[in-house]
C-alpha cells in the first residue's frame, strides 16, 4: 500500500530553468514522485532546477536522504539545484544536514533566476 | 528541536529534528567511555566525505512477533547499546535517544579483539515514533546518515537500518575498496538486527540491498584524514597507558 502523500508539479520557467513545486510530505515514499519530477524538469534542456518548498508540510530524515540522492544525480548530469520557499524551520534542517552547502537557498524564485 | 518562529504555525515534524549545531559536545557520558574525537568536531554527512557514496539497507522481518513498528522503535531506542556486536560500545546520555543528543562510540576492529580501536561519536539528528537517525562527525570512518526504522509489510513488522555513507577520508576509502570496510559494516548491522529480532523472540535472517549512489570520490575532502579517529585513537592509547601506570605508581 503506497503511503505517498506528496504532489509535485513542474513548470518550465525559460530554456535554462525549471521549477518543481513540492506539496505535501517528503519522506521515503516520495522517491518516485521526486525523481519523475526531476526527469520532467530536465527533459526540455533546463540545467538549473529550482525546488519550491513553499508547499512542504512535513519532511523526515528519509526525505533529506532523497534530496541528497537527487543532488548527486543532478550533479552527475551537470545540473544545478536551487531551493526557494523554505521556512525558517526547514532552513535550519538544511543547515543541520549541511545540504545548504550544496543547494543554493534563495528567498524568491526571481532571486534564484537572477544568478 | 529547531527554533520556532513566533506566530508561524509549526510543521508536524518540528519536534522531531535537532537544532543546527556548529560543533559537537558530548555531555553526560559515563566515565568508563573513551571519549575522544567528538568534542569540537563538526557534523559531516554524506555530502562531505571523501569516498564513493553508498546506500546500504539492512532489514529483518519480525515474523511471528506481535509487535507494532512503534513498539519496536521504543525498545530499540531504550536498549540501543544492547544490540551492538560484542566489543563495540555506544555511550549515550542517560536521557536516551532524543534529537540533539550526542553519543560516544568505542569501536573495535571487525573480526579483531574486543578492544577499542576507534573512539568517535554520533549526533541524533531526527527521531519520531517509528524511526531515528544519526549523523556522524569529522573523523568517524564514515561521513553520513544512518536511519533506524520499523514499518509494516504484508502482515509483519520489519526492522530496518539504512545508511547513506561515504568513507570519510582516503584511508577509510581504501578499506572499503579492499572489501574490508564493506564486510565490517555489513556484519555489524546484520548482527545488530539479529540481536534485535532475538529480543522479540524471532530468529530472523537480515536481508541487504546495496546501491552505489555516487562512484566519484571528492578529492577536496582528502584533507579529512587530519581528523581520522582511528589514527588519533591509536596515537592516544600509548599516552593513556603511560598515564595509567603513573597513576597507579603515584
Amino acid at each position: 500500500m503506497s503511503k505517498s502523500n506528496v504532489s509535485m508539479t513542474v513548470r518550465q520557467l525559460n530554456d535554462k530553468h525549471s521549477c518543481v513545486d513540492i506539496h505535501g510530505e517528503v519522506n521515503a515514499f516520495a522517491e518516485n514522485a521526486l525523481m519523475d519530477a526531476y526527469a520532467q524538469a530536465t527533459s526540455g534542456g533546463a540545467h538549473t532546477i529550482i525546488l519550491n518548498f513553499s508547499g512542504l508540510e512535513y519532511m523526515n530524515s528519509s526525505g533529506i536522504g532523497l534530496l541528497i540522492t537527487l543532488l548527486i544525480r543532478a550533479s552527475r548530469q551537470k545540473h544545478q539545484l536551487r531551493a526557494v520557499g523554505l521556512s525558517e524551520h526547514y532552513r535550519q534542517i538544511f543547515e543541520l544536514t549541511r545540504l545548504n552547502e550544496a543547494i543554493g537557498i534563495y528567498s524568491t524564485e526571481t532571486e534564484a533566476l537572477a544568478l | 528541536m529547531t527554533t520556532p518562529t513566533p506566530n508561524t504555525p509549526q510543521p508536524r515534524d518540528s519536534g522531531n529534528w535537532a537544532q543546527s549545531v556548529d560543533k559537537l559536545k558530548a555531555t553526560g557520558i559515563p566515565s568508563s567511555a573513551l571519549n575522544l574525537n567528538v568534542d569540537g568536531k563538526h557534523l559531516t554527512g554524506p555530502l562531505k566525505g571523501f569516498g564513493q557514496m553508498w546506500q546500504k539497507t539492512y532489514s529483518v522481518r519480525l515474523s511471528g512477533a506481535t509487535v507494532t513498528p512503534a513498539e519496536v522503535i521504543k525498545v530499540w531506542k531504550a536498549e540501543f547499546p544492547n544490540f551492538w556486536p560484542k566489543g563495540n560500545r555506544f555511550y549515550a546520555p542517560l536521557t536516551s535517544i532524543e534529537p540533539g543528543e550526542v553519543a560516544v562510540l568505542n569501536l573495535s576492529v571487525p573480526g579483531g579483539p574486543p578492544v577499542t580501536a576507534i573512539s568517535t561519536g554520533i549526533m541524533v539528528i531526527y527521531a519520531d515514533d517509528v524511526s531515528f537517525t544519526f549523523m556522524t562527525p569529522e573523523g568517524h570512518p564514515l561521513a553520513g546518515m544512518i536511519t533506524f526504522s520499523a514499518h509494516e509489510d504484508e502482515g509483519a513488522t520489519v526492522a530496518q537500518v539504512q545508511a547513506l555513507i561515504r568513507p570519510n577520508d582516503p584511508m577509510f576509502e581504501m578499506m572499503f575498496r579492499l572489501g574490508v570496510g564493506h564486510k565490517g559494516e555489513d556484519e555489524f548491522w546484520q548482527a545488530t538486527l539479529r540481536s534485535l529480532a532475538a529480543r522479540f523472540g524471532v530468529s530472523g535472517q537480515p536481508q541487504q540491498r546495496t546501491m552505489l549512489v555516487d562512484p566519484r570520490v571528492q578529492w577536496s575532502e582528502a584533507k579529512n584524514i587530519w581528523h581520522n579517529a582511528a589514527i588519533r585513537t591509536a596515537l592516544y592509547m600509548p599516552v593513556a597507558m603511560v598515564k595509567k601506570v603513573f597513576k597507579r605508581g603515584g
